[in-house]
């Protein structure tokens, strides 16, 4: 082994500190004032870096953060100002990386961070996620499904585009552990077990994380435009789908240009120009799943 | 002030690249610009960079650019300023394994070359601190390591990427003696391939690129460090590495 310098020369100056005083003078407990009292601008600015830091490095992996973690792995005595410093980091995620911080378990509190930025077309230099693709189709299943599905419907469509279950996928390798472990690690799927089912059966239902992240509107815009109509014409689903909208969404008008699907550059089924339902031999594989599930739904 | 979200979606996909080339960071920059409707102005990429790095730095966090020590060519990479060791790889490797790169480091840092040999790699895997790896797991785990770019695989022996030296420069200045971390007389970056003074009294390194350019214009080559007279023969070996172009 080498030798190393011990490390040090740790210093904590005051950085770019221009904006949010707002933040001291906000009415709080008498306890979080004094705690935010005795810290300095720059041991607050410090903190919130590190937790910005911890949150960029959990979400790349799609790990969603546990308020506990971060008060013992990042925040330690400060936890007094939790809400604070998780509010600064909030803010430095909105205006630098165009993300949102969104607890999606307000019992347990865990946070996820959520793309602002609308995934977009032609960012050909971008590798897009595959596995993406393939989630939205199985959401996109079990959501016009009414909710749930038997594990046995979705092996059967995935089959259906050529991606078996059972076999080794060049792009999605173990496609089951890919669906029923990863997707549901990250919260994009619930893979639950039927009680008193003999052999044992599971069903799918959405994730929390697929509740706040995708949009139930867009799985209906592009299942409609497959169809060349109207997604009013599912009333029960649109209806379903705009109360999400409304419950989470204040302003309509501006979020609906920004929900962006899935936290990916690039869309994860090419929403921009949907294919005619005409021209079925150029269909992309997942595509096509797609139109299989609005038929076997509304067919 | 609040960044725009051209200047945002740039962030967000270097965040998922890690390291780009020149023409990508140009590619990505009019992207960026026109999907969001923002001014775009095509040789302005520098300008933009430094608008996405006034609020990047806030947060220990920088898109910086180095050129290629194989083949002089210009990367950018969003790297970490803080030298709170390897905090970009630890959400993606166990404890053991960072371990192991760790050690990886460390031979590479005191090797004469800048390699390390995946024997010495993976004869240290049983003897980890934190948990031992096997030896299957330990290549598996190299291999890993070259394809999320931290590490490169040339004949059996690894090297740090460009875009691991530019991630944890702190942390490499900060932990490693001075006679380890090799410097550029030339472009006072960090040297990991490099050409030596012909003079054993003599401590000048150059970057084969840099060399390249550095001597282009001078008649008779020399040491910028003692003047002595600057071996030819690299010049051979840094076209060779020029047309084994790495990422
Ligand atoms: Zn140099
Ligand atoms: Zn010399």
């Amino acid at each position: 082994m080498t030798q190393r310098k011990s490390s040090g020369k740790r210093s904590s100056t005051a950085v770019g500190v221009e904006e949010d005083d707002s933040i001291f003078t906000q009415p709080t407990t008498s306890q979080v004032q004094k705690g935010m009292e005795k810290l300095t601008k720059a041991q607050i600015d410090e903190k919130t870096t590190e937790l910005v830091q911890y949150i960029l490095m959990k979400d790349q992996k799609k790990i969603p953060i546990k308020r506990a973690d971060i008060v013992k792995n990042v925040l330690k005595e400060y936890k007094n100002v939790f809400q604070e410093i998780m509010n600064r980091a909030q803010q430095r995620f909105e205006q630098v990386f165009g993300f949102k911080l969104v607890e999606i378990d307000a019992k347990n509190h865990v946070y996820i961070l959520i793309n602002k930025l609308e995934p977009v077309e032609g960012s050909e230099m971008i590798s897009g996620n595959p596995k993406t693709g393939l989630l939205f189709v199985i959401l996109s299943l079990v959501y016009m499904k009414g909710g749930v599905v038997p594990e046995g419907l979705v092996w059967n469509t995935l089959k259906k585009m050529k991606v078996d279950p059972g076999e080794r996928h060049p792009e999605f390798g173990d496609v089951k552990k890919l669906v029923t472990d990863e997707f549901v690690r990250q919260r994009y799927l619930e893979y639950t077990k039927v009680p008193h089912t003999e052999p044992v059966k599971y069903v799918f239902t959405w994730g929390q994380r697929a509740e706040v992240e995708v949009s139930k509107i867009k799985i209906l815009e592009f299942l409609g435009e497959l169809h060349s109509q109207d997604p009013q014409h599912w009333s029960q689903q649109y209806k379903d789908a705009s109360s999400q909208w409304s419950s989470r969404a204040p302003q309509p008008s501006t979020s609906s240009q920004r929900c962006g699907l899935v936290r990916s550059p690039e869309p994860p089924l090419g929403l921009g120009p949907p294919p005619r339902s005409g021209a079925e031999e150029t269909r992309q594989p997942l595509t096509h799943l797609a139109i299989v599930v609005v038929e076997e739904h509304t067919g | 002030m609040v960044l725009g979200e051209g200047h945002q979606r740039f962030i967000q996909t270097m965040m998922i690249r890690g390291i780009v080339n020149e023409q990508e960071a140009k590619t990505l920059h009019q992207h960026c610009c026109e999907v969001h409707k923002e001014h775009y102005v095509a040789d302005k990429l520098e300008e933009f960079i430094q608008v996405v790095n006034s609020k990047l730095e806030a947060l220990n966090m920088q898109i910086r650019t180095r050129a290629s020590e194989d083949n002089g060519m210009t990367c950018y990479a969003l790297v970490n300023t803080a030298n709170n060791e390897l905090t970009r790889m630890s959400s993606d490797y166990a404890d053991n394994e960072l371990e192991l790169f760790r050690r990886t480091m460390d031979l590479i840092m005191s090797s004469d070359d800048s390699t390390a040999s995946s024997t010495d790699i993976l004869n240290m895997a049983d003897s980890l601190q934190t948990r031992k790896l096997t030896k299957s797991a330990a290549e598996c785990l190299l291999k890993r390591m070259v394809s999320d770019n931290w590490l490169v695989e040339k004949q059996g022996d690894y090297s740090l990427s460009t875009r691991c030296v530019m991630d944890m420069e702190p942390y490499i200045r900060t932990m490693y003696d001075e006679e380890q971390v090799k410097v550029c007389a030339v472009c006072h970056c960090l040297a990991f391939k490099y050409q030596i003074c012909a003079n054993p009294l003599c401590t000048v390194k150059i970057h084969n690129p840099c060399a390249e350019k550095y001597f282009k214009k001078k008649a008779v080559q020399r040491c910028p460090g003692c003047s002595e007279l600057w071996p030819n023969k690299v010049r051979a070996e840094c076209r060779q590495s020029l047309s084994q172009r790495q990422r």
